[in-house]
Formats: C-alpha cells, sequence, structure tokens
C-alpha cells in the first residue's frame, strides 16, 4: 500500500509529460529554436505552483504524511558544478531530446531506441562517480 | 472529454507537474529523476567498484517505484490518450527540420530520423543517441539534478545553484540545436 502512492504519482507524471509532449524530441528543439513558448509555460506555471506550495508549506510549519515538519533540503553552494555539469546536461538534453523523466516515461510507452539514451545516461553517471573526486565542484 | 486526447495546454500541464513536485513532499520526499540512474548503477553492482555507488539504494525504492509508474503512464497516454493531431509544432520548426533531412511529426511525439527501427541501422544514429544519453547521465550527476530536481524543484526553492544549473542547462542546450545538430544531420 506503501508503495501504491508512489505508482499514482509517477502515473500522473508519466501522463503529464507525454500530454503535454514534454516528452517530444520535437518540442524540445522547438524549445531551444524559441520558436514555441509552449515548453516555456510549462516549466514557469510548474515552478510557479512549486513556489506557492513551497511557500505555503514554510510559512505555515506544513506537516508531511508521518507527521514531521516539511523541510525542504537547500541544495550545496557551489558554483564550477551547475555551471559545467548544467551545460553538459544541457547539451544532452537538446541532443537526445530528452531529460531522466521522459527517457524512462518512453521507454515505456514503447520507443524503444530510447534504451540506447537510457544505457549512455548510466554510463555516464558511472563515469561521474570514478572522476567525481578529482572534477571541480 | 475530447481534450484529454488533444495536447494538453502548458498551463494545465505546468500546474501539475508542480503538484506532482509538492505531493512527494508532502510524501517527505523530494522530486528528483535522475537519482534513479544513480540507484540502477548501484543496483547491478557498481557499488563494488566505484565508492559513489556503494550506498543503500533500497532506501531510494521509493523513487524507482515513481519511475515505473511514469513508464506505465506514457504506455496509457501514447497507446489510449493519442489523437493525430498531436505535437502540432511550430510550421517554421517543421521546414528547418526537413532541411536537415528530419520528418515532420504529423502527430508522433518522436522524429521517425532519429527513432525509428530503421534509423537504428545506422550505427552513427544509435552512437548519437548514447552520446545524448551519456551526456545527460554524467551532466545531471555533476550539476547534482535534472530538470526536475533543479528546474522544478530548485527554482521552486528559491536556490540560487539551482538557478546556476539551469542557465547552464539552457546554454548546453542552446549550443547543441543551433551549432552541433546541423552538425550531425
Amino acid at each position: 500500500m506503501k508503495a501504491l502512492k508512489y505508482l499514482l504519482v509517477g502515473f500522473v507524471f508519466g501522463i503529464v509529460l507525454t500530454k503535454s509532449e514534454a516528452v517530444s524530441w520535437y518540442r524540445i528543439y522547438e524549445m531551444f529554436q524559441f520558436q514555441s513558448f509552449h515548453m516555456y509555460g510549462i516549466i514557469g506555471v510548474a515552478v510557479a505552483t512549486g513556489l506557492v506550495g513551497i511557500q505555503i508549506i514554510k510559512r505555515k510549519k506544513l506537516k508531511d504524511i508521518k507527521g514531521e515538519i516539511i523541510n525542504v533540503p537547500d541544495k550545496e553552494p557551489g558554483s564550477a558544478r551547475y555551471w559545467i555539469g548544467g551545460l553538459i546536461f544541457g547539451l544532452g538534453w537538446a541532443l537526445a531530446g530528452s531529460c531522466p523523466g521522459p527517457i524512462f516515461i518512453l521507454i515505456g510507452a514503447g520507443f524503444w531506441p530510447l534504451i540506447f539514451v537510457l544505457a549512455g545516461a548510466l554510463i555516464g553517471t558511472f563515469i561521474y562517480g570514478v572522476i567525481k573526486d578529482k572534477l571541480p565542484h | 472529454m475530447e481534450a484529454i486526447f488533444e495536447t494538453w495546454p502548458w498551463y494545465v500541464s505546468g500546474f501539475l507537474i508542480g503538484m506532482v513536485m509538492l505531493c512527494l513532499i508532502w510524501f517527505g520526499k523530494t522530486f528528483g529523476m535522475s537519482s534513479n540512474l544513480r540507484s540502477i548503477c548501484s543496483i547491478v553492482g557498481a557499488g563494488k567498484y566505484v565508492p559513489f555507488f556503494a550506498f543503500d539504494w533500497k532506501s531510494q525504492k521509493w523513487n524507482l517505484v515513481v519511475i515505473l509508474g511514469a513508464m506505465i503512464g506514457g504506455f496509457v497516454a501514447v497507446h489510449y490518450m493519442s489523437s493525430p493531431n498531436n505535437v502540432d509544432i511550430n510550421p517554421t520548426t517543421i521546414e528547418q527540420l526537413s532541411t536537415m533531412g528530419i520528418d515532420a511529426p504529423q502527430g508522433k511525439l518522436m522524429p521517425d530520423a532519429i527513432f525509428s527501427a530503421e534509423a537504428m541501422q545506422s550505427p552513427k544514429m544509435v552512437f548519437t543517441l548514447v552520446i545524448g544519453g551519456v551526456l545527460i547521465g554524467f551532466g545531471s550527476r555533476y550539476a547534482g539534478g535534472c530538470t526536475s530536481g533543479h528546474a522544478i524543484t530548485g527554482l521552486s526553492n528559491l536556490q540560487l545553484p539551482s538557478l546556476k544549473a539551469v542557465i547552464g542547462f539552457f546554454v548546453g542546450g542552446l549550443i547543441m540545436a543551433h551549432f552541433i545538430l546541423p552538425l550531425i544531420f
């Protein structure tokens, strides 16, 4: 039963990302060409919704389902990792036309060539794990 | 009812994505999809060789269940909620893509030129997808998150590091879309 709520949230996420076409290679390309507002609208409204929600959670000290006061963790301070890592991620995002969530969603939907993207993503994650101590963070 | 088969408007979709994130926060978790890649590396035994993967992936099982749900959602949306009007992108974009030899959507989410079984006969195309994946996996772990963790969660929580990462995402994406993709196709 515990797992069911995660399955359900994931299910909604998969449907929304597919029906909004945020999983579509075309939509990502169109976004990076500034030829549509669609993707910017999605990200903007998602952030605005999240911003309002997190402010309410913090100001009213709302509790999670286990009864503990919700703490949305801060990101570690730093610069190099965010600029460089972000840039590398962006290159892959526009090349494969998908980010980690959509890779899984598209495989689930039956677009099996995304398995190559997933394999690459696992290799990339592994490479980071191997060389992380040598990288500036 | 008809509307669910069409492309969902950005304001509906954005709101629902925001709610998904808030829901996970209410469950006492966070919204971050790329963490699953690290978990999968652990599950297949990478922790034996690299300390970064020697962590308790079982504590992240909930996130793998989220991704499983998302895969089922993708299946349902594509197979039972589609319409030939979908992926109605800008005609200028279609024209631009055709000069690169990439087919128009015509209701499809993904171009056949890159993601069809036929395209997978080409080692160059398979290599392109693998490299795309490597950049996604390496970059997201280096930056400590992807679109969900930084762009949605981090910006919502007014995190400066996330803003840096998101600017990086867009700079990288613009370089790829404007300068590198035309060289590949």
